[in-house]
């Protein structure tokens, strides 16, 4: 029952800029106020919260080593799973961040009859997440075409692929389809399966329900609800705010701002929430580090300066005391003391 | 702050992606061009607020019907008869795919694949395509 709260905040938000945009003169404030302030939110929050995490110091190496590491030279080692030095750690990282390897290790446990434990593979995560991740990266670099002015190669090229089958006028995406169908798994994997129904919390589901909005109310305005989408006035705008000169041309139809809103609220939310894995990604120490705590000495960065203080000085320091409670002293008082 | 050599270029990067449409633009909104309309004609096959959204699904549908279904019915505009077809209904009109269909497509960025099996209108070469 966990999601009741975060869907129902999803649909409030639809219900804001729907009637908000309803109101006469409140089109400049969903269309350019909203968008910018979320656009800064973003940027700045995101630079903040990497520099936070940067400021906490890694006292020692914790990569998560998954093979052999490395020992002796003509032991073979596991130079993605336990490298030790940076292009090594390099191609991890860039295995982890393009393919999500890791989640390619994923295992479901289940206790049967006996009773007895068994582990099984479970790519579905992997599956689910992949899906999900590149239809979102194909569909951001398509929304370029609207802000950028000429429109560059690239984006033709991610748009003619997207389009490839032709579909109906205007032609499906097929990251339309697959963008569902993955936030769909990702979200049916949250109630089927008990363990990550149980951890799943409200902030887990609203990313969820709210990329989930966001993707309807595309597919809506370019597929059915096409009254008052007007692509030239919805361009102008685009290039308008990346360039700071926003005009709103004509009445625009409510759905886009309907789908402003719930992407400016994603980029709003997007440093204060787990979707930081973006950023955090790059910076997980049990991905980023090299195993190599054997090699290179690596010194604690918070151990105060303490300096080497021996026998000969702690006698020097507290010779008169021990003289006096007749402690053994290697070397004795000054002849002249106590005058 | 620690392995700032690799944190404050990862973050430049980062801001530089973002920003990418902005210095992408060179801070010009152009106004969007517009379509040159018919002068002699004013009725549309149906109304702007409608033709103008869903010109796209109407043109798919009467390729459908006349394809699979042979279903060529006229209708008729301002008192002249058409027949449901791109060449002879709408590029009647709409003389120029250059000056009407490519200004709105190029700007959004939009390739309709018509032209793959239809052909273009013959136009009067302009100097720049001669040069």
């Amino acid at each position: 029952m966990k999601y009741i709260f975060p869907m129902a905040a999803v649909i409030a938000l639809v219900l804001i800029a729907w009637i908000g945009s309803k109101i006469p003169g409140m089109q400049y404030l969903f269309g350019v106020v909203v968008p910018y302030a979320a656009i800064a939110t973003f940027v700045i929050g995101f630079c903040y919260r990497v520099v936070q995490w940067a400021k906490s110091p890694v006292p020692f190496r914790i990569p998560t080593t998954c093979g052999q590491g490395y020992t002796l030279p003509w032991i073979k080692y596991d130079k993605l799973e336990a490298p030790v030095n940076t292009s090594q750690v390099v191609a991890r990282m860039f295995l982890e961040i393009v393919l999500f390897r890791s989640l390619w290790r994923n295992t479901k446990a289940e206790i049967h009859d006996g009773p007895k434990l068994t582990y099984e593979s479970s790519k579905w995560l992997w599956l689910f997440g992949i899906l999900f991740h590149y239809s979102f990266l194909t569909i951001v670099l398509r929304h370029l075409r609207l802000f950028l002015d000429p429109v560059p190669g690239f984006v033709l090229a991610v748009e003619f692929m997207d389009s490839i089958l032709q579909i109906g006028a205007p032609t499906m995406y097929l990251t339309d389809v697959t963008i569902v169908l993955g936030l769909l798994l990702l979200f049916g994997r949250r109630l089927v399966n008990r363990q990550v129904k149980y951890i799943s919390l409200a902030n887990d589901y609203f990313p969820l329900f709210l990329i989930f909005g966001i993707a309807v109310s595309g597919i809506l305005m370019r597929f059915y609800i096409r009254t008052d989408v007007d692509i030239i006035s919805i361009k102008r705008l685009a290039v308008g705010l990346a360039t700071f000169q926003p005009a709103i041309l004509t009445d625009i139809s409510s759905i886009f701002y309907i789908h402003l809103f719930l992407v400016s609220t994603l980029l709003a939310y997007f440093p204060y929430s787990k979707l930081m894995h973006m950023g955090g990604v790059f910076l997980s120490p049990t991905r980023n580090l090299p195993n190599n705590s054997r090699m290179v000495r690596h010194i604690n960065p918070w151990n105060p300066d303490i300096r080497p203080h021996s026998y000969a000085g702690y006698e020097d320091e507290f010779r008169e005391f021990m003289v006096e409670n007749d402690i053994p002293v290697e070397k004795g008082l000054p002849e002249n003391s106590g005058e | 702050m620690y392995d700032s050599g690799k944190i404050i270029p990862g973050l430049i990067i980062f801001v530089l992606i973002v920003t990418f449409p902005i210095w992408f633009n060179h801070g010009v909104a152009a106004d969007p061009p517009k379509a040159e309309l018919p002068k002699d004609k004013k009725q549309c096959v149906l109304p702007l607020s409608e033709i103008r959204p869903n010109h796209m699904k109407t043109l798919n549908q009467w390729r459908d019907e006349v394809l699979r279904t042979e279903d060529r019915s006229f209708f008729s505009v301002e008192g002249t008869m058409y027949q449901k077809s791109l060449q002879n209904a709408c590029m009647q009109c709409h003389v120029s795919k250059k000056k009407f269909c490519d200004v709105c497509h190029t700007y959004a960025a939009v390739t309709p694949y018509c032209w793959d099996c239809h052909l273009e209108p013959v136009e009067e070469a302009t100097k720049e395509d001669v040069n």
